[in-house]
């Protein structure tokens, strides 16, 4: 079959970036919100900055996505899967950027200093000190964070089934392999 | 559709490795989330645990929850400034929010002078970013570690047929617990005093303060009365009694404590707050507190918020003392916790905290 066209270099790069971060921030976070062990601080500290440079990666991503095309889906996709697909991009889109502004609110809401670095650079409250807004808040960064790990996933599964099941070239427009798997 | 040759047994394969990642992925996350440890101490599990030893709920702190909001301001004698670069300990006239509570888990408990108190501080500096602490009045703490208070807490369950916790558990996590035999004697022959004001608070964790050249003093702080200690009264008073001392104490004159810091000696235990130190250790008086008004947690400005030990400024770093960790993750949980349920009325009512026309006669 002929090669897909591939995402660009930037896009490739953008999201590879991502995945890992992504993927680190979920795994730190779930382990942190059940932990009181030694690392717990740490992970926290690391925790916040993490997630404000996902928030400017994502914001600066989905600017770079909204001028550049992606290469098209395969034309024999089902129209369901392709409307999955669309669905759960624009949904992973807006939890890069919900879940940091999330936590970032819920902390100003809570009333914590905001440290990003040290404990000297602090960021600023973007929510009035509001401890029922705290709480609902807290809720719904597990809620959404539960999500994006869905999400994830998901989008995982569906990369493998493209380059092992249906072998059309859409991972390796990612992946930047030439020739299908 | 592409290649589908390979026969069903490399199909079956190729289906394998698709749910493979995602399934190892889930997996990792169960485990990162400790639902595949049923003996990890985590935050729910604490939370549970300090709910079966009695504590209250509904809106109040899990712990140390029957409290009153102060403000006043802190001093610093300058005295500490070599030692660490933090505002607190260069400034003058830091604003101050605080709050004293007694230890126990239930908002409306009867006072008793036994009940460990409280005293927990949030340092404003204009110009710099803020400090929490949250110290006790036992001068340590016997507990170590996470698995210690996990222990601990269950110990204290409350045995549904008499109300109170059993006496045997209580004795069973001494007896397996030997490494904090010394702190719970230290802290059982503590001086009992007369309530809040002329009460000593200590950090209990130890600290690390940093100076302006990156040089790091491991200390542990108490506050220290300036008002003269009474040793506690032989009978108790009625249920809000040491709050209502409290309460006319500060009506009738602002209330101080000094800031005393202790260096660390070579053979002091830095990691381990259960651990008594040295008496002959260098001691730092690094300003004064004063405490001049008192308000209600029900409007109060201590309410909405989570006294952390670990929000700390520049110039004040964490020891890798585990109880720390513990308690920051522990007091995050009960504050999101308690934020989004309602709430009753506090024990100490706005009302009461008026300053009494009377009252103040009829103090100590």
């Amino acid at each position: 079959m002929k090669p897909a066209p591939s995402f660009s270099l930037v896009a490739r790069v953008l999201h590879w970036l991502m995945a890992v971060m992504i993927l680190s921030m979920l795994f730190i976070g779930v382990f942190m919100a059940s932990s009181l062990g030694p690392g717990y601080h740490r992970l926290v500290s690391l925790h916040r900055p993490l997630g404000i440079a996902i928030l400017v990666l994502a914001l600066l991503r989905l600017t770079y996505r909204l001028r550049h095309a992606p290469p098209p889906l395969p034309s024999d996709l089902l129209a369901v899967l392709k409307l999955a697909a669309k669905g759960s991009h624009i949904l992973l889109y807006a939890l890069m950027v919900a879940l940091p502004l999330v936590g970032w609110g819920m902390l100003s809401a809570g009333g914590y200093p905001i440290p990003l670095w040290g404990n000297g650079v602090l960021l600023p409250p973007i929510l009035p000190h509001n401890p029922a807004v705290w709480s609902w808040l807290r809720s719904v960064h597990t809620v959404l964070a539960f999500t994006l790990f869905g999400l994830v996933l998901a989008h995982i599964g569906a990369a493998l089934f493209h380059g092992l099941i249906r072998r059309d070239g859409v991972l390796e427009s990612m992946t930047g392999r030439k020739t299908p798997l | 559709m592409a290649a589908k040759s390979r026969g069903s047994s490399g199909s079956a394969l190729r289906w394998l490795g698709v749910a493979a990642a995602p399934a190892a992925l889930a997996l990792g996350f169960l485990w990162a989330g400790g639902w595949l440890s049923p003996h990890r101490v985590t935050q729910n599990r604490l939370m549970g645990e300090l709910h079966d030893a009695g504590s209250y709920g509904h809106g109040f702190r899990r712990a140390h929850s029957k409290g009153v909001c102060v403000t006043g301001r802190f001093d610093a004698s300058g005295a500490a400034a070599s030692l660490s670069k933090a505002a607190i300990f260069h400034e003058q006239s830091v604003p101050v929010v605080g709050r004293f509570a007694l230890g126990a888990g239930q908002p409306y408990v009867t006072d008793n002078p036994a009940t460990v108190r409280s005293m927990a501080l949030r340092f404003m500096p204009a110009d710099a970013p803020e400090w929490r602490a949250a110290m006790n009045d036992p001068p340590v703490l016997p507990l170590r570690d996470a698995q210690d208070a996990s222990d601990f807490f269950s110990s204290q369950r409350i045995d549904p047929a008499t109300g109170k916790p059993d006496p045997a558990r209580a004795k069973a996590f001494g007896a397996a617990h030997p490494w904090l035999q010394a702190a719970a004697e230290k802290n059982a022959h503590r001086v009992i005093t007369s309530g809040f004001a002329d009460d000593t608070y200590h950090s209990l964790d130890s600290f690390l303060l940093v100076g302006e050249t990156g040089t790091k003093t491991a200390v542990r702080w108490a506050m220290v009365p300036v008002q003269p200690v009474a040793p506690a009264d032989a009978e108790a008073g009625g249920r809000d009694y040491l709050f209502q001392r409290l309460i006319a104490d500060i009506h009738d004159h602002p209330l101080q404590w000094h800031m005393v810091l202790t260096v660390a000696g070579p053979q002091d235990a830095i990691n381990d707050p259960s651990q008594i130190w040295a008496q002959d250790d260098r001691t730092i008086d690094a300003g004064t507190l004063t405490l001049n008004a008192v308000e209600s947690e029900d409007g109060g400005p201590c309410n909405g918020l989570t006294f952390d030990p670990l929000i700390l400024p520049p110039g004040i770093v964490a020891s890798d003392d585990p109880i720390l960790q513990l308690r920051s993750g522990a007091y995050m949980r009960s504050f999101s916790l308690r934020s989004g349920e309602k709430r009753g009325p506090s024990a100490i009512t706005p009302a009461m905290t008026q300053a009494p026309a009377a009252e103040s006669e009829k103090k100590s």
